[in-house]
């Protein structure tokens, strides 16, 4: 059973490095401001989710898994404002989608 | 286990310091920023797996208080500090 | 284990001189702070790593978080004001190579003696120094609190964070003193301007994230007593709140400077010094705690600090006395 457990934990936490590394690819590779902040978001909700999903199997207590779970709801409230604001604002600044 | 995390947490923070090349690079100032806040959503992860990693549940405190501030500072650059002429240098 | 935590200290070291060289290397204000906030992350994963989680909350909470906020209001304000220079004096000051060369020369010569002392302060250390931990942990029953840290700061040494609670009511009153800057915009419309107008998705934010901010600040706050956290990370994360709000155009301005927050502002150092006499003629030694009420003393000294030094923090950030009307 604990096993079955840690094994959900590996795969979690592989899973979460790898959208952080696709996050930090998009970051260096996409064209311009809007597809970063769509890389960067996959980063920061769906990577940090995976890591903490899988650290969460492992805490030792329930208090410990909330605050987990509470760190994650911060970075999803605040990645997904930040995001709104600085798109909005770099529409509002003029600087132009990128088009093929 | 603990090999695992630590494993993560220093793939993690290859992944970050590649990020800085963006910091570095620009074009536009909200590049810059948005590289910062990747960082911190990076370190976030980094000092949860350590926290895991080492037994230290002040960590988890740490974390806590970025994940809070990060905030702080996107908005801060978002209202005060984005300059308002066009810098459309993008590749 | 061992290998993968020596590649980590090795990149995070690397990554830190990285960062450190080209925030002061860069031309452009902008990106040297931005790579000075990620200076400040990085920074905070070193404390971790050398096992100092109170300095990492800290550096997390002050270094990563409310100073990036001031340098970029700082920016903004700089640019209000480049203008306004250049346009009441008429004469643009050309960079004068020489003066600069010069400058640099000097400040080189003037540091040499500080790096010497600082490599013959590193050399001159016993190589296996023991520190003063095992007479902490003999003492720390009497101190009132179980967080080693705490019990150094506010009952062994409280003298240093008395001092410190100076510093910024200094730093303060240094802004302050600065009086009334004209800019050739004034600072409320900065960041309001036709680009900004009133977003939803930044009130609901501030809504949902303020209160959090002020439970995690009284969290911080009580959990110092027996874990890292403590007066400065509680008012940090306080001012951090504050901060959001006036980013958020709440007109906190006039309330910063108005009395009642002046008074804020002093309480922590005058509670302090109170409490540093009363022990001083009490007990015969300056901020003596007696150990059945040191639990009870050190909770109310930092609770009091840590407002003064969000109000401080805050006001600061919300920079010059308000002239801005």
């Amino acid at each position: 059973m604990i096993a079955v457990i840690d094994l959900f934990s590996v795969l979690l936490l592989i899973a979460g490095a790898v959208f952080f590394l696709a996050g930090t690819l998009g970051l260096l590779r996409f064209p311009d401001v809007y597809t970063r902040l769509h890389a960067l978001t996959k980063a920061d909700n769906v990577g940090l989710g995976l890591i903490i999903a899988g650290l969460a199997l492992q805490a030792e207590s329930w208090a410990v898994a909330g605050k987990l779970v509470l760190i994650w709801l911060l970075v999803l409230l605040a990645g997904a404002s930040v995001s709104y604001l600085v798109a909005n604002g770099a529409l509002k600044r003029g600087i132009r989608p990128w088009k093929s | 286990m603990q090999l695992l995390f630590l494993a993560v947490a220093l793939f993690l923070l290859c992944t970050l310091i590649a990020g800085m090349w963006r910091v570095l690079r620009g074009p536009t100032a909200a590049d810059r920023m948005l590289a910062a806040q990747l960082f911190g959503t990076t370190a976030v992860a980094i000092l949860l797996l350590l926290a895991e990693t080492y037994d230290n549940p002040a960590l988890r405190d740490v974390a806590l208080v970025f994940a809070l501030l990060a905030a702080v500072t996107a908005v801060a650059f978002v209202r005060r500090a984005w300059p308002e002429q066009v810098d459309d240098r993008s590749d | 284990m061992t290998l993968l935590a020596w590649g980590f200290d090795g990149l995070l070291l690397l990554g830190l001189l990285g960062l450190a060289w080209k925030a002061l290397n860069s031309t452009d204000l902008f990106s040297a702070i931005a790579l000075f906030i990620a200076f400040g992350l990085l920074m905070a994963l070193v404390w971790v790593r050398l096992e100092a989680p109170d300095i990492a909350l800290a550096e997390a909470a002050i270094g990563a978080g409310l100073s990036g906020a001031l340098l970029l209001a700082a920016l903004a304000r700089l640019r209000g004001m480049e203008g306004n220079v250049t346009s009441n004096t008429g004469v643009e000051e050309a960079p004068n190579n020489i003066d600069a060369r010069l400058v640099q020369w000097l400040s080189a010569i003037l540091l040499l003696p500080v790096l010497f002392g600082l490599v013959y302060g590193v050399l001159s250390l016993p190589g296996n120094a023991v520190g003063l931990s095992a007479e902490i942990n003999a003492n720390l029953a009497a101190s009132g609190v179980s967080n080693p840290v705490t019990a150094v700061l506010l009952n062994f040494r409280a003298y240093d964070t008395l001092l410190e609670v100076f510093v910024l009511l200094l730093a303060l009153i240094a802004i302050w003193s600065m009086g009334s800057i004209q800019f050739n915009r004034s600072i409320e419309t900065i960041g309001k301007t036709s680009l900004e107008t009133t977003s939803s998705v930044l009130d609901t934010l501030v809504y949902l994230l303020v209160p959090v901010l002020m439970m995690v600040a009284a969290y911080l706050l009580w959990v110092g007593a027996h874990a890292p956290g403590g007066a400065f990370q509680a008012g940090s994360v306080l001012a951090a709140a504050c901060v959001l709000l006036l980013l958020a155009g709440w007109p906190l301005h006039r309330l910063l400077t108005a009395m009642r927050l002046r008074l804020l502002a002093v309480a922590g150092p005058v509670v302090f010094v109170s409490m540093a006499a009363y022990s001083l003629i009490a007990e015969g030694a300056l901020l003596q705690f007696p150990p059945e009420h040191a639990g009870t003393l050190i909770l109310l000294l930092e609770t009091v600090a840590a407002l003064s030094i969000a109000v401080t923090l805050a006001a600061l950030f919300s920079g010059g006395q308000g002239q801005h009307e």
